[in-house]
């Protein structure tokens, strides 16, 4: 599937010769993690890790084509699973008046909380890649897209499943047992080739951003079963219908957002619901710097009655973005998941500033408190802090 | 065509009346509409802008961009994209807006590392752009009805007579309470301009040079410099390759287009 496409995204670029710009971009980083809660499990503090991605692009047709090639891989001191690659984009997209094409593989992200991305679905998790669960496998897609007065709608034809990734037992954080990939089963009898599908229409209502979705196909969350005696977690892909509504409404100052999904034919669970509501408020020329400080609140609630089934059952985030807006684009972002029920705490920061104009650090931690039975058990000993330098060629 | 008939029948009307009858506000605001009209029926162009912010200890930066603007048609709003090209880790960033004369503009944020298009709360186009001195709410298309104005006086400015009147921003999150512009009598280009801040002190200026016309009609500005007289920072954006008439259209500027921006 994928070289045909390949062979389809050639095929279209060399029909029009003109040297016209092919453009080779890259980044190359590094990063270190320290785990001040110990050694753990795994018997080390420490874990360095590196990564390069590059990306070459082409234009053509006056901006009506346009090429996308993203290849991806990292590399993992302890964790064979977190050495990886993957190709992140390799798409085609076509701009005719009134829609769009998009066909290869690519990324979509659906959503505008911050707490939770629970309607945005197109693409499998890098599980391995960051805790914040936000890095994406390239999905392949035939997209239309279609942009009318009555709003952007798009339909997805989703052919072949990605896995989600898992780190190995050398891993940190990981689970207890292994997660063997090669037994995943699915409840599609075409299994990882079964063609999935999606729509989403988009629209502004003045002020108000409203987008409804629906998919069905494979889910991207698998439950793990454990299997004995090998004693490795198998994991089960259910089919799935999920339907999402996104709002967003702007007011001034104030940005108010939820997101809701419902999801069902999972025979394993009954249909769940899930919700993530609040607002990001945000004030400019914070104390009289040039700062911009911004406010985020949301509550994150589902139905799922089983604690083990989802660590964010009822939760709380409280959060700070402050951008300093100094010439090194210094960004700090600070949270707090905190659930009122049992006490449990998730403090996250992310720092970032720019040194000249090809070099970029971040400074991320995340540390867990008061956890008690539910899935973050696993990760409670897992705190860490994280130094990751970027250089941009 | 019917706003072009009102301003011909506004000027018409303000030259039969004594100069002495029209008052300072209606002059400045005479002022402003034919500097709008001017403008008008370019319908769209791109450029290229090389940005270069200084500390008041020297320090340099640069980031260059491009920009594609659409006049907007039947009283609507211009529509801008703006694409970062440095530095290397906002590459490929993308700015969105849409300019409304009557209500706040939309604008939107796309990060491509998240395929994410953020919306910017409005409150904050009195913040700083790019971490430069110009704000979001200088760098947009400067719709008439978003100032009420007052005519001050002549003035020379270089080799030219100007115009200096003062404009007061009528959203209530701009950063400013009052701009002093100087624009010339000749083309009605802006010179000059001093940004006045909440607590009514001298804030910024601007000056911009080095224009050119393009399509025998069109003055563009070459260089644009903002000096914050508040912490001593510059910026200065040098413009080049002005293209005008380039094909672009309306989904040129959606949020689709947003994640095809390079």
């Amino acid at each position: 599937m994928r070289w045909r496409l390949l062979a389809i995204g050639l095929g279209l670029l060399t029909d029009n010769v003109p040297a016209l710009a092919w453009e080779w971009r890259g980044e190359v980083g590094l990063e270190g993690r320290y785990f001040t809660a110990g050694p753990g499990a795994e018997g080390y503090w420490h874990n360095s890790s590196a990564y390069l991605q590059g990306q070459l692009l082409h234009e053509w047709n006056d901006r009506r084509d346009l090429f996308t090639f993203t290849p991806f891989f990292r590399v993992d001191e302890n964790d064979p699973e977190r050495t990886h690659g993957d190709i992140r984009e390799l798409i085609w997209i076509h701009v005719a008046d009134q829609w769009e094409s998009r066909i290869g593989i690519g990324k979509v992200f659906w959503g505008v909380t911050e707490g939770r991305h629970l309607v945005d679905i197109i693409n499998q998790t890098d599980a391995v890649e960051q805790q914040d669960m936000e890095s994406k496998l390239g999905q392949p897609m035939i997209n239309l897209s279609m942009v009318r007065s009555w709003g952007t709608l798009d339909f997805y034809v989703l052919p072949g499943f990605r896995q989600r990734t898992y780190a190995g037992v050398d891993g940190r954080p990981s689970l207890p047992l292994p997660v063997e990939a090669d037994a995943a089963r699915y409840a599609s009898s075409a299994e990882e080739n079964r063609i999935d599908g999606a729509v989403r229409w988009q629209h502004m209502f003045g002020s108000l951003q409203l987008a409804l979705s629906h998919f069905s196909g494979t889910g991207r969350e698998p439950l793990l079963f454990i299997r004995f005696p090998e004693l490795q977690y198998e994991p089960y892909y259910p089919v799935i219908e999920q339907s999402g509504i996104e709002l967003q409404y702007l007011l001034g100052g104030w940005l108010f957002k939820a997101e809701a999904i419902r999801r069902s034919g999972n025979r394993f669970e009954g249909a769940m619901r899930a919700a993530d509501v609040g607002f990001e408020f945000t004030q400019p020329g914070l104390w009289g710097t040039g700062m911009d400080m911004g406010w985020i609140v949301e509550y994150l609630w589902e139905d799922r009655d089983d604690p083990f089934a989802s660590a964010l059952s009822s939760d709380v985030l409280l959060g700070n973005r402050l951008t300093f807006n100094d010439i090194a684009s210094t960004e700090l972002l600070w949270g707090l998941i905190w659930d009122p029920d049992t006490g449990e705490r998730i403090y996250t920061l992310e720092s970032s500033r720019r040194f000249g104009s090809q070099w970029r650090a971040t400074l991320e931690g995340q540390f867990y408190s008061r956890v008690g039975r539910s899935p973050l058990s696993l990760v409670a000993d897992e705190d860490l802090i994280q130094l990751e330098v970027i250089r941009y060629f | 065509m019917r706003k072009i008939l009102a301003i011909v029948l506004t000027v018409f009307i303000s030259s039969v009346c004594l100069a002495q009858a029209q008052t300072a506000e209606e002059k400045g605001l005479e002022i402003a509409r034919e500097a709008d009209r001017r403008g008008e029926g370019f319908g769209d162009y791109e450029a290229s802008m090389k940005m270069v912010l200084s500390s008041r200890r020297g320090d340099r930066s640069e980031r260059d961009l491009r920009v594609r603007t659409l006049e907007g048609k039947d009283g609507e709003g211009d529509k801008g994209l703006t694409i970062f090209d440095t530095p290397a880790d906002v590459r490929g960033t993308a700015l969105l807006s849409w300019s409304h004369a009557d209500r706040d503009d939309d604008q939107w944020l796309y990060l491509p590392a998240l395929k994410r298009v953020k919306t910017i709360a409005s409150r904050s186009q009195s913040g700083a752009f790019m971490g430069s001195e110009f704000a979001f709410e200088d760098m947009r298309a400067q719709e008439v009805d978003k100032y009420t104005y007052k005519y001050l006086r002549d003035e020379p400015c270089g080799e030219l007579t100007c115009f200096v009147f003062e404009r007061y921003p009528q959203d209530k999150y701009s950063g400013y309470t009052r701009q002093v512009v100087w624009m010339d009598q000749a083309e009605y280009r802006v010179h000059k301009i001093d940004y006045y801040d909440r607590k009514q002190s001298l804030l910024k200026t601007l000056s911009v040079s080095e224009h050119s016309q393009y399509l025998e009609r069109f003055w563009q500005p070459g260089r644009m410099e903002m000096v914050n007289h508040q912490t001593g920072k510059t910026t200065e954006l040098l413009w080049s390759d002005y293209q005008f008439n380039t094909g672009l259209s309306e989904s040129d500027f959606t949020q689709n287009s947003l994640m095809r921006a390079r």
